[in-house]
């Protein structure tokens, strides 16, 4: 047999292949143009032998594969991009040709004539599935490791190399368009209760297996290669299938608002494939593949949610030259809500912490924290007793500074006051050693000015994370003006540890991410003043792309925070500074209704007890005149808020409160959820174009005011045409720097 | 362009449209004979003349496929001249039946057409002609398709109708259906089936329940929840009318329109054609036309399509004497009146398909006759028909007397 890069190849004494995927260089196995080359060069071998009666496939590595690897795609979409300059055409055909270049030879494996059995030894992902569906026996490995997905959905494009079609094919259709357009997880059990999987076996049994059904005479046709194949669920025109179809198309609807072309696309594929023979199902799913690799959406959502996501979480921002951190104890400052979370995911990751409160009683409440979260995931099936045993073993309650000796980080989250916090960092830094980091969690106070009440300023740094703190991804570290690299590289060491992605900004208030969210909301509260329907802001920011509505986030932070931040923009920079209508708007919910928020279940929506649904404060509809609804343009609300957050994102950037617009992206979709499909708040103006955008904005704000004022730096970028990640280019300031 | 006038109209009786329905026995092409032998018979016409028979039916599959006019011609034992034509325009589909017949005559390519609908809603079924309306994303998608039901609970939902204003208008569609049946008013235009011995199967709408009351609806649950809440719906209905928070559930089976069968054929004609069978003209086609409306909310095309009508006509609210707007759902018929300030009155005033039910191909013919009765009892001149129709759509005629 012939010597391959990627794969090794042997054939026992009963004439079967073990076809071995293990790459040299990678921790994982992906699909590159050469492996892709090195399996077709394999099929022809192990059909041309006569010695060989079948194939088994497996990986050399702990996992099978985790797909494609998409820069290959991104390459691919690059090469088309500068050919269609030359020949549209013949550029439109390459990148159909390419696109569907691993589906044709996934046919080609399943159509070959002998029988290929894949043998799923750990995570197998994306193609790697497609390409196990398309083997004629498929064995998974009966162990945790094992997880198989078609994830592609969530970063904008579809499992295109067979998967929209053989799914379907195999699974009840209800199931199978589930999994497909969620991109869930499956384990063997689930993946074989789904007909998706033949067999399940001891991992040290694996192979012996998956070479066992061919020696049982396994059938190398595919049961939509047979005479008389029936699909699972019945004709697509059937009764069964309209029970199916018109409740898939809505509910896509409901989860994506229409805002995920390649979701839709993966309904489009199966009931189109579904309804012709297998080879034109292939090719229609290829057509369908093709359109939404050039959508916008793809390109957008590849670049933030997979590679600029990677980057971050491997520290793309950590300064080079200081030696990682190993933390043996991290200390954090208060055991309220946030200090009590902090505490969890250190915890959690298997760091030791000290959590420390003014006397022992607070800081063991904040402990139970805790405990509580572990309770839940234990009734979940996600943890273990012991493994929440383990944890709180890690956590030390405590009132005593001195516990903090040896603490190689110090969160501090305390109340948000000046003096205390002077106080607190005073005492910690009476403790620990000097070349610890301390950190505050700060969210409205400037880093560069709580630094000052530090014996060095230098190891000063903000950690700021986002509540609740065990679910919300995004942790902003804050760089007050003294900050050296020492400490952020600490702090993204940290972040890095408890499995969270670190964005790196620059002191200023609100720093990056509260500031665009108070855009949100105060967008909204701007809406209900000029009489547009409550229902019809919340749906129009969801329909946007949004998580939650502005004021149902409102309710959750609590309505009066809004007004105490509000009375402390007006101390701080004057009564201008607060729009005296937005100001009357929430002194009113608040003083003469009150109704503070979620807190005390009375704000811009009611909270009756469950299991009764919240629902918009009735009343809330006769504080303002209402306009007719069906005069109302709807797209221009979800562009208002939209447009509205981008804005402060492009005046983050300019003010070089951020520097890199991938965090800024990043940031904006893991921080708030702003509409994930434009690839974040920035990526939403280069996707549309900066020149569109300026004209959009500034339609805008001839209509809505001054939050629509678009910055020079916008203005400049139209004129000379560039984008975000050209002007703030990330890759070019790393060789750079 | 050449007057269009009305010489006749029959329909059926309607039979519930389930097994147990009295109709049930009859092939859906035996309706649609039923209604040519008597337009033939009550008019003694050759029908050597007849140019057209256009039948409206929904699902034309099954029994009810391959162009059920021409069938039911050959069953009914009319002369090879007169060809058939079926179309759909879902639950309008007899309405525009009629108006494409009057659209011919106008154009001088007819003189005779024998226009109706038929629907055998328990032997064929509702919905057995699929379609890529509700079943192919690249049309649900942008069209947005939602059940009719909730379309109708959206109607209720965003106008403000409670679950007491739809019942109490479905009580009043009783009570005026059973009224106009008890008084006689429909008896001239119902023809009765009888099976080949002259034996009668049905000569009654057999849908109604004269006795229903405010307490009795109140009984029954809500119909569309299920699809609404498990099926994705209600969040697509609002996604299309997002000042909605959330749909309330109105309709049921008892202020919705019956599922049942029957058939209805209209006799229309130039004024040569009439003299052709010595015919006296009972009114003139005045206008008529179609719109496409909003396809979430579905059934609000007859406020639309009025409003174009009228303008189109030059006419006034004011001119029509009374209106017939289809009873799919109470609260189709609570909007329109809403929409122009119609009194009760002057609107379905002997009932509607909540009460006798809704055979869809066949409905838009059946109820231009009732109100040309109706016009004619009350020595009255000016009606308005029109019906709301799947994926939204209008269809709306006038008719005035002669």
């Amino acid at each position: 047999m012939a010597d391959y890069k990627n794969f090794t190849v042997e054939t026992d004494a009963d004439g079967i292949a073990l076809v071995t995927w293990d790459m040299p260089d990678r921790s994982m196995n992906v699909f590159t143009e050469e492996v892709m080359d090195e399996l077709d060069k394999i099929i022809d071998q192990v059909v041309a032998d006569d010695a060989v009666k079948g194939a088994v496939i497996t990986s050399g590595k702990d996992t099978f594969s985790g797909g494609a690897d998409l820069t290959m795609l991104n390459k691919m979409l690059g090469i088309f991009q500068k050919e269609q300059a030359n020949d549209p055409e013949a550029a439109m055909k390459m990148l159909f040709d390419g696109a569907g270049r691993m589906s044709w030879l996934w046919r080609k494996l399943e159509t070959c004539g002998k029988p290929w059995v894949s043998a799923i030894n750990g995570v197998c992902m994306g193609g790697a599935f497609e390409l196990s569906l398309a083997c004629h026996g498929r064995v998974a490995a009966d162990s945790a490791k094992v997880k198989m997905a078609l994830p592609e959905v969530k970063v904008g494009i579809f499992p295109g190399a067979g998967g929209t079609q053989r799914v379907p094919r195999l699974a009840d259709p209800q199931s199978a368009l589930q999994m497909l357009t969620s991109g869930q997880n499956l384990s063997p059990k689930k993946a074989k209760g789904m007909n998706l999987i033949h067999e399940i076996a001891a991992p040290d049994k694996l192979i012996e297996t998956a070479k066992g059904l061919i020696k049982n005479g396994l059938k190398p046709v595919q049961p939509w290669d047979e005479k008389g194949f029936k699909l699972p669920g019945g004709p697509v025109y059937s009764a069964a299938g309209a029970n199916l179809w018109p409740p898939a198309i809505a509910i896509l609807r409901r989860e994506t608002y229409g805002n995920y072309p390649n979701a839709a696309a993966i309904l489009k594929c199966a009931y189109e494939g579904l309804l012709v023979p297998f080879d034109t199902a292939l090719k229609i799913e290829q057509r369908y593949f093709t359109e939404i690799l050039r959508s916008t959406e793809a390109a957008m959502m590849i670049r933030s949610l997979f590679i600029s996501l990677q980057e971050l979480n491997k520290g793309a921002r950590r300064p080079e030259g200081v030696k990682p951190t190993k933390f043996s104890k991290i200390g954090v400052l208060g055991a309220g809500f946030m200090g009590a979370g902090i505490a969890f995911v250190t915890a959690k990751a298997g760091i030791p912490v000290v959590l420390l409160d003014r006397d022992t009683a607070s800081a063991e409440k904040g402990k139970a924290h805790s405990a509580g979260l572990m309770d839940g995931a234990i009734k979940k099936g996600r943890a273990t007793e012991d493994e929440k045993e383990k944890l709180l073993s890690l956590i030390t309650p405590t009132d005593d500074y001195a516990q903090l000796d040896g603490c190689d980080l110090v969160i501090e989250a305390v109340f948000e006051d000046s003096e205390v916090k002077k106080s607190a960092t005073e005492k910690t830094e009476a403790v620990i050693a000097d070349g610890a980091i301390f950190a505050s969690n700060t969210s409205t106070i400037p880093i560069s000015g709580l630094a000052k009440n530090s014996k060095r300023p230098d190891k000063f740094i903000g950690i700021h994370f986002f509540s609740p703190v065990d679910k919300m991804m995004l942790v902003e570290i804050i760089l007050g003006e003294k900050t050296e690299d020492k400490a952020l590289a600490t702090a993204i060491d940290y972040v890095r540890a408890i499995k969270k992605t670190p964005i790196v900004v620059n002191d200023t208030r609100g720093f990056y991410v509260n500031r665009c969210v108070l855009r949100y909301m105060s967008e909204a509260f701007k809406m209900l003043i000029e009489g547009v329907p409550p229902a019809m802001i919340e749906n129009a920011a969801k329909m946007a792309g949004m998580p939650v509505g502005p004021l149902a986030l409102t309710d959750e932070t609590a309505i009066d925070l809004a007004q105490k931040i509000m009375k402390q923009t007006i101390r701080d920079m004057g009564e201008a500074a607060v729009d005296p209508k937005q100001f009357e708007l929430i002194n009113t919910m608040v003083d003469t209704h009150g109704r503070q928020g979620r807190k005390n279940g009375k704000g811009f929506y009611d909270y009756p007890a469950k299991p009764a649904k919240k629902h918009l404060w009735p009343e809330l509809k006769t504080l303002y005149k209402q306009q007719d609804a069906d005069s109302i343009d709807v797209e221009e609300l979800k562009q208002r808020f939209l447009v509205v957050i981008a804005l402060e994102a492009a005046r983050v950037m300019e003010e070089g409160i951020v520097t890199d617009p991938r965090e800024a992206d990043v940031g904006s979709i893991l921080a708030f959820g702003f509409a994930p499909y434009t690839g974040g708040a920035l990526s939403y103006i280069d996707g549309m174009g900066v020149k569109t955008f300026v004209a959009l904005a500034e339609k805008l704000g001839g209509k809505y005011g001054k939050e629509f004022d678009v910055p020079k730096l916008l203005k400049d970028m139209a004129a000379k045409g560039e984008t975000f990640y050209q002007r703030f280019d990330p890759y070019s300031k790393k060789q750079a720097a | 362009m050449t007057d269009v006038f009305v010489y006749d109209a029959v329909r059926t009786p309607r039979g519930r449209g389930k097994k147990d329905g009295s109709l049930h026995e009859v092939p859906a092409v035996r309706l649609g004979a039923k209604v040519l032998e008597a337009v033939r018979d009550r008019n003694n016409i050759n029908t050597a003349n007849v140019d057209d028979i256009i039948f409206g039916c929904v699902d034309p599959v099954g029994e009810a496929g391959s162009v059920i006019p021409r069938s039911a011609a050959f069953e009914a034992r009319y002369d090879n001249k007169a060809p058939g034509i079926q179309l759909s325009r879902f639950c309008a589909s007899g309405l525009d039946a009629i108006n494409l017949g009057a659209a011919k005559i106008a154009g001088g390519s007819d003189e005779l057409v024998i226009a109706g609908g038929v629907e055998s809603m328990s032997r064929v079924g509702m919905g057995m002609s699929g379609g890529a309306w509700f079943m192919d994303p690249s049309v649900g998608l942008p069209g947005y398709f939602v059940p009719q039901g909730v379309s109708a609970d959206l109607i209720a939902t965003k106008y403000g109708f409670s679950r007491d204003d739809v019942d109490a208008y479905a009580v009043e569609s009783q009570k005026r259906a059973a009224n106009a049946w008890e008084k006689g008013w429909f008896k001239n235009s119902v023809v009765p089936i009888k099976d080949q011995n002259g034996l009668t199967i049905l000569d009654h709408d057999e849908h109604m329940r004269p006795s229903t009351d405010m307490q009795s609806l109140a009984s029954l649950n809500p119909s569309f929840v299920m699809p609404g809440e498990m099926g994705g719906f209600n969040a697509v209905a609002i996604q299309r009318h997002p000042e909605v928070e959330a749909i309330n559930h109105v309709h049921h089976a008892g202020n919705s329109s019956g599922i049942v069968d029957g058939a209805a054929a209209v006799l229309l004609g130039s004024k040569e054609g009439g003299a052709k069978i010595g015919a006296k003209p009972r009114a003139r086609i005045k206008a008529f036309t179609n719109i496409g409306s909003e396809p979430a909310i579905m059934l609000t095309g007859p406020v639309d399509v009025t409003e174009k009508l009228l303008e189109r006509a030059g006419m006034q609210l004011s001119d029509i004497d009374l209106f017939e707007l289809n009873e799919a759902f109470a609260s189709v018929v609570l909007r329109y009146m809403q929409a122009f300030d119609i009194p009760h009155d002057k609107i379905n005033v002997n009932g509607g398909a909540i009460a006798m039910g809704h055979p869809l191909g066949a409905t838009g013919a059946m109820i231009f006759g009732t109100v040309l009765d109706e016009l004619e009892r009350r020595d009255l001149n000016t009606a308005l028909v029109t019906l709301c129709i799947g994926a939204g759509m209008g269809t709306a005629t006038i008719i005035e007397r002669v």
